[in-house]
């Protein structure tokens, strides 16, 4: 990346840091939907043993993962498509007008979306080891924290992508219902994908997240489809793939 | 380039799909004027702004800002200039103290320059009681004042103000005018803004660029455009046989101009207070009356008449459908 500015970089991640710090209304709605989902799909099916979950692993050590994935998913998409809001108010026309590049603004806004998401996976982590949940190994969070930074950086640079090309509010509606819930059903977030028919396999291996919660899965409960070095590599080359992706998009849309 | 321009632009044109928004506009402004570019809303006063500080790219023409190519270089104008636009730029989930250090860091200014120059500014515009509010809790006019005072952070050479008191009662309206001639005056900067608002541009402009329909019709001083009517306006409200009154009134070679708006006569008349009555005495005999008469000094909104043929207002409408349709077409 030629010259990008890494001061610019620092002051865009500290304004998101204060705009997540300052709004706790948005913490929370953020947080709602996935612990919801989190005690809701818990509840029901933790009496259940489905098929592909793996013999003695109880649903709720299979499910976290799925949430903490889900997370990550809803607050880095919403990040990236927050510049629609920046937009909206102004404020995007004085960051375009400064002599910072935008491949740099587009980094600076990855790197601040990606830590507001992080910070809410892990949120979604501690309250799930509050009502019960153990990882095998207290040290897997470590890895565990890398595949999250990974999710976060491609969800970012695919809501970046849209924000260049979206200019209203509308679509943001229509971008969570056909986009990011087919992406969370279609991943094994909440039930194992072996359950279903051959030809949705394979859109669920073509699914970024797939392997993003898979490796989460991995390192938090010991048991995984692919093998953790798999998911690593394919996640970090969809993170890398529309993260530049979404700064080209992002490098060439209109500023008013 | 004479160091004494600010600004040169130079057949300047901007087309968006159908709609020529700017058509061949050159001029040129000195350092240290504070000049205004009026016209009515839609005329294209903000697309000339954004063409200016490389927001968007001219279709034809160029224009050289503090030395620096619009076309070329772009990082260049970005560094020499300060923009307010028309619509709030602001985080208003910051504090005034944090949007302008974000600025001051986006221009890549070190800390001990950045907190000098961020007190600086506060003060100027005196908001260095609210600085460590959030700005969602200043009203329109402190919001307006801060945006004043982030555009000057960086110390730009140039200072674009679009519209700066679009929206703001009267009394908020004097107060920025005062902060705007202080700037001018005081800082040195060279300061364009634009408005639709006559009074504005008469009180505040050394020199004056009326702009409609995407095309600069006329440059000067405001006292130059005054003259440029030739004479005091002279508006005479008439019942009766109005035909008669007009033909009359051809007869005279000391009237410049009449034009009817809203039933009464406007005429432009040289030594408008002694010809008065020899007008009340010419048409005593005609089947008609003089119900009203007022005189005046020419405004800047009888140059605007003069120059366009409309008023400045009834184009507003007209305009606000315009760009509606624009708008519509561009989705």
């Amino acid at each position: 990346m030629r010259g990008t500015n890494l001061a610019a970089i620092y002051v865009l991640w500290l304004r998101e840091m204060k705009r997540y710090a300052r709004s706790r209304s948005r913490i929370v709605s953020t947080l709602a939907l996935p612990f919801l989902f989190l005690v809701g799909f818990w509840y029901g099916f933790r009496s259940i043993q489905l098929p592909g979950v793996g013999g003695g692993v109880d649903y709720l050590q299979f499910l976290v993962p799925g949430i903490v994935g889900m997370t990550m998913l809803f607050s880095a998409s919403f990040g990236g498509i927050s510049v629609i809001f920046d937009r909206q108010f102004g404020f995007l026309k004085e960051i375009l007008m400064t002599p910072v590049d935008r491949v740099s603004i587009a980094l600076g806004r990855v790197v601040g979306s990606t830590t507001t998401a992080v910070i809410q996976g892990v949120l979604i982590l501690v309250i799930s080891v509050v009502i019960g949940f153990r990882p095998v190994s207290w040290l897997g969070l470590v890895p565990a924290l890398v595949y999250m930074v990974l999710i976060g950086a491609t969800f970012i640079g695919l809501g970046l992508l849209f924000a260049s090309r979206v200019n209203d509010f509308q679509a943001f509606n229509l971008i969570f219902n056909f986009i990011l819930f087919p992406l969370l059903f279609l991943s094994g977030a909440i039930y194992p994908v072996t359950n279903f028919p051959t030809v949705v396999t394979y859109l669920t291996y073509a699914n970024p997240l797939t392997y993003g919660i898979d490796g989460l899965r991995a390192v938090l409960v010991g048991r995984s489809m692919f093998p953790a070095a798999l998911d690593l590599a394919v996640i970090a080359g969809f993170a890398i793939a529309f993260v530049l992706l979404g700064a080209y998009a992002f490098e060439g849309s209109d500023a008013v | 380039m004479p160091a004494t321009s600010a600004i040169e632009v130079d057949g300047i044109t901007k087309e968006f799909d159908e709609v020529t928004a700017l058509d061949d506009v050159s001029f040129a402004i000195g350092r240290g004027e504070l000049f205004g570019l009026l016209g009515p809303n839609g005329a294209g006063k903000s697309t000339l702004i954004h063409v200016l500080s490389t927001l968007v790219a001219p279709t034809a023409g160029t224009a050289v800002v503090d030395g620096h190519s619009v076309r070329d270089d772009r990082g260049g104008v970005r560094e020499s200039i300060g923009v307010v636009f028309q619509e709030p730029a602001l985080d208003e989930e910051l504090t005034a103290r944090e949007n302008l250090a974000f600025h001051a860091v986006m221009y890549g200014m070190g800390r001990a320059e950045r907190d000098e120059r961020i007190d600086a500014v506060l003060s100027l515009v005196e908001l260095d009681d609210r600085a460590d509010d959030l700005v969602k809790t200043y009203s329109g006019g402190m919001k307006r004042r801060l945006e004043i005072a982030r555009g000057l952070v960086h110390q730009p050479a140039v200072l674009f103000l679009d519209e700066p008191t679009l929206g703001l009662d009267a009394q908020t309206r004097r107060h920025i005018w005062k902060y705007i001639r202080q700037l001018n005056r005081e800082v040195g900067v060279t300061i364009i803004l634009t408005t639709h608002y006559m009074e504005e541009a008469d009180v505040l402009c050394d020199r004056i660029g009326v702009i409609d329909g995407g095309r600069l019709i006329e440059l000067g001083t405001p006292a130059a455009l005054k003259d440029r009517v030739g004479g005091d306006v002279v508006t005479v409200g008439v019942e009766g046989d109005r035909d008669a009154f007009r033909d009359r009134l051809a007869g005279y070679d000391w009237i410049g101009g009449v034009e009817e708006v809203d039933g009464a006569f406007r005429l432009t008349v040289d030594d408008g207070s002694r010809r008065v009555p020899t007008l009340f005495r010419d048409t005593e005999n005609l089947d008609c009356d003089i119900t009203s008469v007022e005189m005046r000094e020419p405004s800047l909104e009888d140059v605007f008449l003069d120059l366009t043929g409309h008023g400045i207002r009834e184009e507003e409408a007209e305009n606000r459908m315009e760009r509606f349709v624009r708008m519509r077409r561009a989705r």
